[in-house]
C-alpha cells in the first residue's frame, strides 16, 4: 500500500484534530532517552567490529599551496602504523547540506589551515594519533589573505524594489549602522565519526549523520562507486547543528582506509578537527539602513553584507532571508557579497541566515526604536506586514503580534525603563531588551513505512534522523494517533539507509516533512482498516487498540485478521511557496547585569514566545527553543572563532577557549508555546522548531545591555572589553 | 599519544630516584599532563605516578600555619574549615578555577605547575619557544586575549593560568619539595620564573624535584579578598584576578598584599605597588596611584591592551571592598 502526496493545496482536513488517542500534543519522553542515559545508545564509534582498524586525519599546517612532499614511509615505520593514505579521492570539506554530491577532492592542494591531507591507519587510535601528528608534508606555500575585508569579494545574491537612498533622505528617523558577527562553530558534543566495513563491493557506513538519502549518495560519489553499494547507519547522533549535514572527510577517508586494507576502518575527528575541518559559520559584516516616518513606520530597509567561504564553494550565509519579508517598507535593498579566502570550510550552523542576520536587524530596530522614542515592541507592531512586502502574497499564518504581547506580559516588559543606565542593583547595571524571532518554514520530500501488527503493534520505519531533536517521540507519536495505539504499543526504527528515504534533519523541516509521511502511510491503514469495518475513513475512530464505528466496537487486532498492514506514505514537497509566505515567528525578552566595574554581562532571565504551528509535543519543542536561547546567549556574549591574522587557522579549537555558554551563564530560561495551526505547512499543520529559538535571541541581549549601560556592541560578541570602553 | 613507560612510586624518595631523567614526569591528578598528552604537545617516556605517597593530608603548623600535602585535591582544599575561616581568599581561589569534576582531580601540587593555555603552546602546528624552544613566538603578532601585559618577553607572552597560586602568592606561602640533592623550601615568589630568553624554563625546580606541600603562614589580620574577570561565569581563565590580603591600621592600609593573575607568566605580585599602599587613606586617589605603578611596567598587544583599563577597574574594587571589610 502506497500514499503519496503532493502538497500543493492547504490542508481542509485538520485530521489530526480529530483523532482519538490524545498522544500527539502531550509532552511524551523520548523512547530512547533512557538508552541515552544508560550509554546504552550506540553511537557511531562506539561500535567494535572483528579486526578494527583507527584512522587519525593528518592536517595541513598552512593556508594554501601544493603538497610537494610526505614523510609516508617514516609514519609507516612507526610501530602500529599499518599505513597512511593519500587517496585523490578524500574531501577537502564536508559536503554542503543536500548537495548530493562529492564536494571538492584531493589531496595535493590546500586551502585551509587544517585541511585534511592523508589518512594515517593503525592497529590502535593513539598509535594513529601520533602518526598523524609525525606527519610532515612540505608545501610549495602561496601567501595569500585570509582576512574577509582585505580582499576583493564576489558578488552574491541582491534584490531592490524602489529608492532606498531617497527613504532615507525623507525619513523622519533613520539608522544607517555596521555590524560584525564572528564565525561560530556548530559544537556538537558527539564529535564527527564513521566506521567503514567492506562486503565485496558493498559498503556499511556507520557514522554520524544527520540527511543519509543525501549522505549516501555523497559518499558513493565521492568513492566513485554505485549509491546501491552504500549503506549509512545512523541510529543516534549525538548534536549536528548543521555540522553532520554532509558527508564529512572523515567517512570518506575511513571508507577508501578499509577497502584498501580489508579490514574495518573507523576514523573520529577530534575536538580540534572538529573545529578547523568541518563548517563554521561565515563571520558577518553586515549594514542596516532603515527608513520610518514620525509614526515610526518603515518606509525602506536596506540589508547588506559581507560573507566568506572557501573557493568552489557555492553556500553563502543567507543573512537576509528574514529581512526580505518580516518588515514592511515600500523602499528595499538586500544584497550579499561573499570573499573568497582561505579559511576553513563556510556552511550551515545552527540556522543559517536568520540566526547572525535577523539578530543584527533586531539591533538596528532596537536603535530605530531609541532614536525615534517609540517602544520597541510597538515599533515591531506597528511593521508586522499585512502580506509578503516584496511578492505580495499572504502569510500562511503569522502569530508575530500574539507571540509579542504574551511575551511581553510573562516578562513584565510595561515595568522597563526604557531610559538607559538608570537601573543597578549595587556593581550591576540592569538593562531589559527585546527582539522578534523569526525564520523560515519548508516542506521536503520524505518516506516512511509504517507497519501495525497484530501482536507486535505499530512500527514506523524511515532514514529519518534523530540529532537530538526528538524525531523518535514525534514520528512514534503521529503513528500511534492515527492507528489508536497507546506510545508503548508503537516502535520507531531510524537512521538507516535501507529504509524509505526521509528528509533527514535540517532546517527545522524534519518532524513536518517526515512527520507527514508517517501520517499519510497510517492514513492508508486507516483507509484500510475503515473499509473492512465498512465505514469512511472519516467516521472511523481508533483507541487504544479498538476500532470504533458508529455504535461498533471491536479490537484492531481481530479486523487485521491475523495480518499486519503495511502502508508506506510518501509527502512530496509541492509548489506552495509560489501561492504564500510560510514563516515561524517569536519573540523574545532579556534582563542582562552588566558588571559596572568589569564590563562583564550575565542573562539574568529570559523568556521566549514561540508559534510555530501545532506543536507535536511540547516537551521536546520546549527543549528545542531552550537550546536555541542558550546558543543565543553564547553568540551574544561569549562565542567567536578567533582566525590567525597570518595563516587564518583556527586559534581557540577547543571548548575551553571556545566559550560555549556553560550552566552558570544559563538562567532561568522560559519558554511560551503559541497554539497554532497552518494549513499550507502540511497536512498536520506543522511549522519547524527547531532553529527558531536562536533567530534574533542575542539581540534582546545586547539590546538589553544598551539599555543597562548605554553603550552600543556592534561587533558581536558583547565581551567585556568592548563594553567596557564605552563604561565610565 | 606516544607510547610511554609507567611508574607507580613507593615512597617519596622512590619518586625523586625514578624521576631524575629528563624524559620523565609525575602525574597526580592527570588533568593538565593527559591532555598535553594526547596532543602531543608534552611527550614524556615514562611516568611516575605519586599518587599513593600519601600526601593527600592537611595539618596545621605549630606557627599557626597549614601545610597542604602536595596530593590535596582542589575540592578538598576549598572545602576546608580551616582555608574557608582563615585563609579565605584560598578558597575563593580555587573555586573560581576549571570545573567541580577537574577540582575533584586536581592537587595542589599540580596545580602550581600547570602549564600555560596559550593558543599556540597548545598547537604544536605553530611556533612556540615554550613547546619547541628557537621557534618563535606564535601569539606576538597572533591571538594574545589570554596573554601576559606585565612580565612577559619577546621570547614569550603566555599567562601562568592558576588560580590558586594567585591567592599562595598573596598569603606568602611556601614550597616544600624533595629533590635529588635533598629536601628545601621555595617561596613561592620564587618557584616560577619569567619567561626571558628562556620561556621552556617554567619554574626552579630541578629534574626529578617533587613538591611535597605546600605551607601557609599564620594567619593574618584583616579582609581577604578574591576577584576573577572573564569572559564567561565558569570554566574560563582569568582575563585578570586579584587576590588582596588588606590589613588596616587607623583608618588607613597598614598592609595591602595584591597578587594578580591572568597578566603575566607567574602570579604577579609588585612590591612597589604594596608599598605605595602602606600608610595610605583609603580612596581613588591611593588606589589610581597604585595602579599607575603598577601599570607603567606594562606591555600590552594589540589584543589584550584591554587589560590595562580592567586592571585598573578591578584592583581599585577589590580595593574598597577589602578595605571596608577591614575596617569592620
Amino acid at each position: 500500500m502506497n500514499l503519496r502526496l503532493k502538497f500543493d493545496e492547504p490542508d481542509g482536513n485538520n485530521r489530526l484534530d480529530h483523532m482519538a488517542q490524545g498522544v500527539v500534543g502531550q509532552g511524551v519522553e523520548r523512547p530512547e532517552g533512557a538508552l541515552k542515559v544508560a550509554g546504552q545508545a550506540t553511537y557511531a564509534h562506539e561500535w567494535k567490529l572483528e579486526g578494527m582498524l583507527h584512522g587519525v586525519l593528518a592536517r595541513a599546517p598552512s593556508a594554501c599551496g601544493t603538497i610537494t612532499g610526505v614523510n609516508t614511509d617514516e609514519v609507516e615505520a612507526l610501530e602500529g602504523v599499518v599505513k597512511v593514505i593519500r587517496d585523490p579521492r578524500m574531501i577537502r570539506n564536508p559536503a554542503q547540506g543536500t548537495a548530493n554530491q562529492a564536494p571538492v577532492q584531493g589531496v595535493d592542494e590546500v586551502f585551509y589551515f587544517g585541511q585534511p591531507v592523508a589518512l594515517v591507519v593503525a592497529e590502535t587510535f593513539e598509535a594513529a594519533r601520533d602518526g598523524a601528528a609525525r606527519l610532515r608534508v612540505e608545501i610549495d606555500g602561496k601567501d595569500v589573505s585570509v582576512a574577509p575585508e582585505a580582499v576583493e569579494p564576489e558578488d552574491g545574491d541582491n534584490d531592490s524594489q524602489g529608492d532606498l537612498d531617497a527613504a532615507m533622505k525623507d525619513a523622519a528617523f533613520a539608522v544607517d549602522v555596521t555590524y560584525r558577527t564572528p564565525g561560530h562553530n556548530s559544537a556538537a558534543m558527539e564529535p564527527h565519526a564513521s566506521i567503514a566495513d567492506w562486503d565485496g563491493d558493498s559498503v556499511t557506513l556507520r557514522g554520524s549523520y544527520q540527511m543519509l538519502k543525501y549522505n549516501r549518495n555523497e559518499l558513493a560519489d565521492s568513492l566513485g562507486i554505485d549509491p546501491e553499494n552504500v549503506r549509512i547507519l545512523s541510529p543516534y547522533v549525538g548534536g549536528g547543528f548543521g555540522s553532520k549535514l554532509g558527508i564529512a572527510p572523515e567517512a570518506v577517508s575511513a571508507a577508501i582506509a578499509a577497502k584498501e586494507l580489508g579490514r574495518p576502518v573507523a576514523v573520529a575527528l577530534t575536538r580540534q578537527q572538529v573545529f578547523e575541518a568541518t563548517m563554521r559559520r561565515s563571520e558577518t559584516r553586515q549594514r542596516i539602513r532603515l527608513a520610518a516616518d514620525a509614526e515610526g513606520q518603515l518606509t525602506g530597509i536596506g540589508h547588506e553584507g559581507l560573507v566568506s567561504n572557501l573557493p568552489d564553494e557555492a553556500f553563502s550565509e543567507p543573512f537576509t532571508q528574514g529581512t526580505a519579508f518580516v518588515y514592511g517598507g515600500d523602499n528595499r535593498v538586500t544584497a550579499s557579497q561573499i570573499a573568497r579566502v582561505n579559511r576553513t570550510c563556510a556552511g550551515s550552523v545552527r540556522a543559517p541566515g536568520e540566526a547572525v542576520g535577523h539578530t543584527v536587524l533586531e539591533n538596528a530596530m532596537d536603535e530605530l526604536a531609541h532614536t525615534a522614542g517609540i517602544d520597541p515592541i510597538e515599533l515591531r507592531r506597528r511593521n508586522i506586514p499585512e502580506k509578503d512586502p516584496v511578492s505580495g502574497l499572504p502569510f500562511s499564518s503569522h502569530m508575530l503580534a500574539e507571540a509579542l504581547d504574551r511575551g511581553a506580559e510573562a516578562f513584565g516588559w510595561a515595568s522597563r525603563n526604557p531610559e538607559p543606565g538608570q537601573v543597578r542593583d549595587g556593581e550591576w547595571l540592569i538593562g531589559h531588551g527585546m527582539a522578534t524571532a523569526v525564520r523560515v518554514n519548508m516542506l521536503m520530500d520524505a518516506e516512511a513505512r509504517v507497519r501495525l501488527s497484530p501482536d507486535s503493534g505499530v512500527t514506523v520505519e524511515t532514514d529519518m534522523t534523530d540529532i537530538g531533536t526528538g524525531s523518535y517521540a514525534v514520528l512514534s507519536q503521529i503513528a500511534g494517533e492515527m492507528l489508536g495505539q497507546p506510545m508503548d504499543r508503537v516502535k520507531t526504527v531510524l537512521g538507516d539507509t535501507d529504509m524509505p528515504p526521509a528528509s533527514g534533519s535540517g532546517g527545522s523541516f524534519g518532524a513536518s516533512s517526515s512527520g507527514t509521511s508517517v501520517y499519510l502511510a497510517a492514513l492508508e491503514i486507516r483507509r484500510t482498516l475503515a473499509d473492512r469495518l465498512g465505514c469512511e475513513e472519516g467516521d472511523l475512530t481508533l483507541k487504544d487498540g479498538k476500532a470504533i464505528a458508529g455504535n461498533r466496537v471491536i479490537d484492531i487486532a481481530d479486523l487485521l485478521k491475523g495480518e499486519a498492514l503495511e502502508a508506506t506514505g510518501q509527502c512530496e514537497a509541492g509548489d506552495v511557496d509560489e501561492k504564500v509566505r510560510q514563516a515561524t515567528f517569536g519573540a523574545y525578552f532579556a534582563e542582562v547585569g552588566v558588571n559596572a566595574v568589569t564590563g562583564e554581562t550575565r542573562v539574568r532571565r529570559m523568556t521566549g514566545c514561540f508559534a510555530a504551528g501545532r506543536i507535536l509535543n511540547p516537551k521536546t519543542a520546549r527543549s528545542q527553543c531552550l537550546g536555541g536561547m542558550t546558543w543565543g546567549i553564547g553568540m551574544a556574549l561569549t562565542e567567536e572563532l578567533m582566525h590567525d591574522p597570518r595563516d587564518g587557522h583556527i586559534v581557540n579549537n577547543d571548548l575551553a577557549e571556545y566559550h560555549l555558554p556553560v550552566n552558570l551563564d544559563v538562567p532561568q530560561l522560559e519558554v511560551i508555546l503559541l497554539d497554532e495551526r497552518d494549513p499550507w505547512a502540511n497536512p498536520m499543520q506543522t511549522k519547524g522548531i527547531g532553529e527558531l529559538g536562536i533567530c534574533g535571541a542575542a539581540a534582546s541581549i545586547t539590546n538589553a545591555i544598551f539599555n543597562a549601560t548605554g553603550v552600543r556592541v556592534r561587533d558581536y560578541p558583547a565581551t567585556l572589553d568592548k563594553v567596557l570602553e564605552g563604561l565610565k | 599519544m606516544r607510547p610511554f613507560d609507567y611508574a607507580r612510586a613507593e615512597s617519596t624518595r622512590d619518586a625523586v630516584d625514578r624521576a631524575s631523567d629528563a624524559g620523565t614526569q609525575f602525574i597526580a591528578g592527570g588533568t593538565n599532563l593527559l591532555d598535553l598528552m594526547k596532543l602531543q604537545v608534552m611527550t614524556p617516556d615514562r611516568l611516575v605516578d605519586i599518587n599513593r605517597l600519601g600526601l593527600d593530608q592537611i595539618e596545621e603548623t605549630e606557627d599557626g600555619g597549614l601545610r597542604i600535602g602536595a596530593l590535596v585535591t582542589n575540592s578538598d582544599l576549598a572545602a576546608d574549615a580551616r582555608v574557608r575561616t582563615h585563609w579565605p581568599v584560598l578558597s575563593r581561589a580555587l573555586l573560581s578555577g576549571a570545573s567541580g569534576q577537574l577540582r575533584n582531580k586536581a592537587t595542589t601540587g599540580g596545580n602550581l605547575l600547570q602549564r600555560t593555555r596559550c593558543y599556540y603552546f597548545y598547537d604544536p602546528d605553530t611556533p612556540c619557544n615554550k613547546r619547541e624552544p628557537g621557534s618563535g613566538c606564535g601569539a606576538i603578532g597572533g591571538m594574545t586575549r589570554l596573554h601576559a601585559i606585565l612580565g612577559g618577553s619577546s621570547h614569550c607572552i603566555a599567562t601562568h593560568p592558576s588560580d590558586m597560586a594567585v591567592a599562595m602568592r598573596a598569603l606568602d606561602a611556601v614550597v616544600e619539595t624533595e629533590g635529588p640533592d635533598g629536601a628545601r623550601e621555595i617561596p613561592i615568589a620564587d618557584l616560577h620564573q619569567l619567561p626571558g630568553d628562556t620561556p621552556h624554563i617554567e619554574t626552579v625546580l630541578k629534574p626529578g624535584e617533587l613538591i611535597i606541600a605546600v605551607r601557609l603562614p599564620a594567619p593574618v589580620e584583616g579582609a581577604q579578598v578574591y576577584r576573577k574577570v572573564r569572559d564567561r561565569s565558569s570554566y574560563a581563565f582569568a582575563l585578570v584576578s586579584c587576590a588582596a590580603v588588606v590589613r588596616m591600621d587607623a583608618g588607613h592600609i597598614a598592609q595591602a598584599a595584591l597578587a594578580f593573575g591572568g597578566i603575566a607568566p607567574k602570579p604577579w605580585r609588585d612590591p612597589e605597588v604594596e608599598a605605595s599602599l602602606a600608610g595610605a587613606e583609603p580612596g581613588d586617589a591611593a588606589f589610581d596611584a597604585a595602579a599607575d605603578i603598577m601599570l607603567a611596567k606594562a606591555k600590552p598587544q594589540d589584543g589584550n591592551s584591554f587589560k590595562i583599563p580592567l586592571v585598573r577597574r578591578t584592583l581599585k574594587a577589590v580595593l574598597t571592598e577589602a578595605t571596608k571589610e577591614a575596617r569592620q
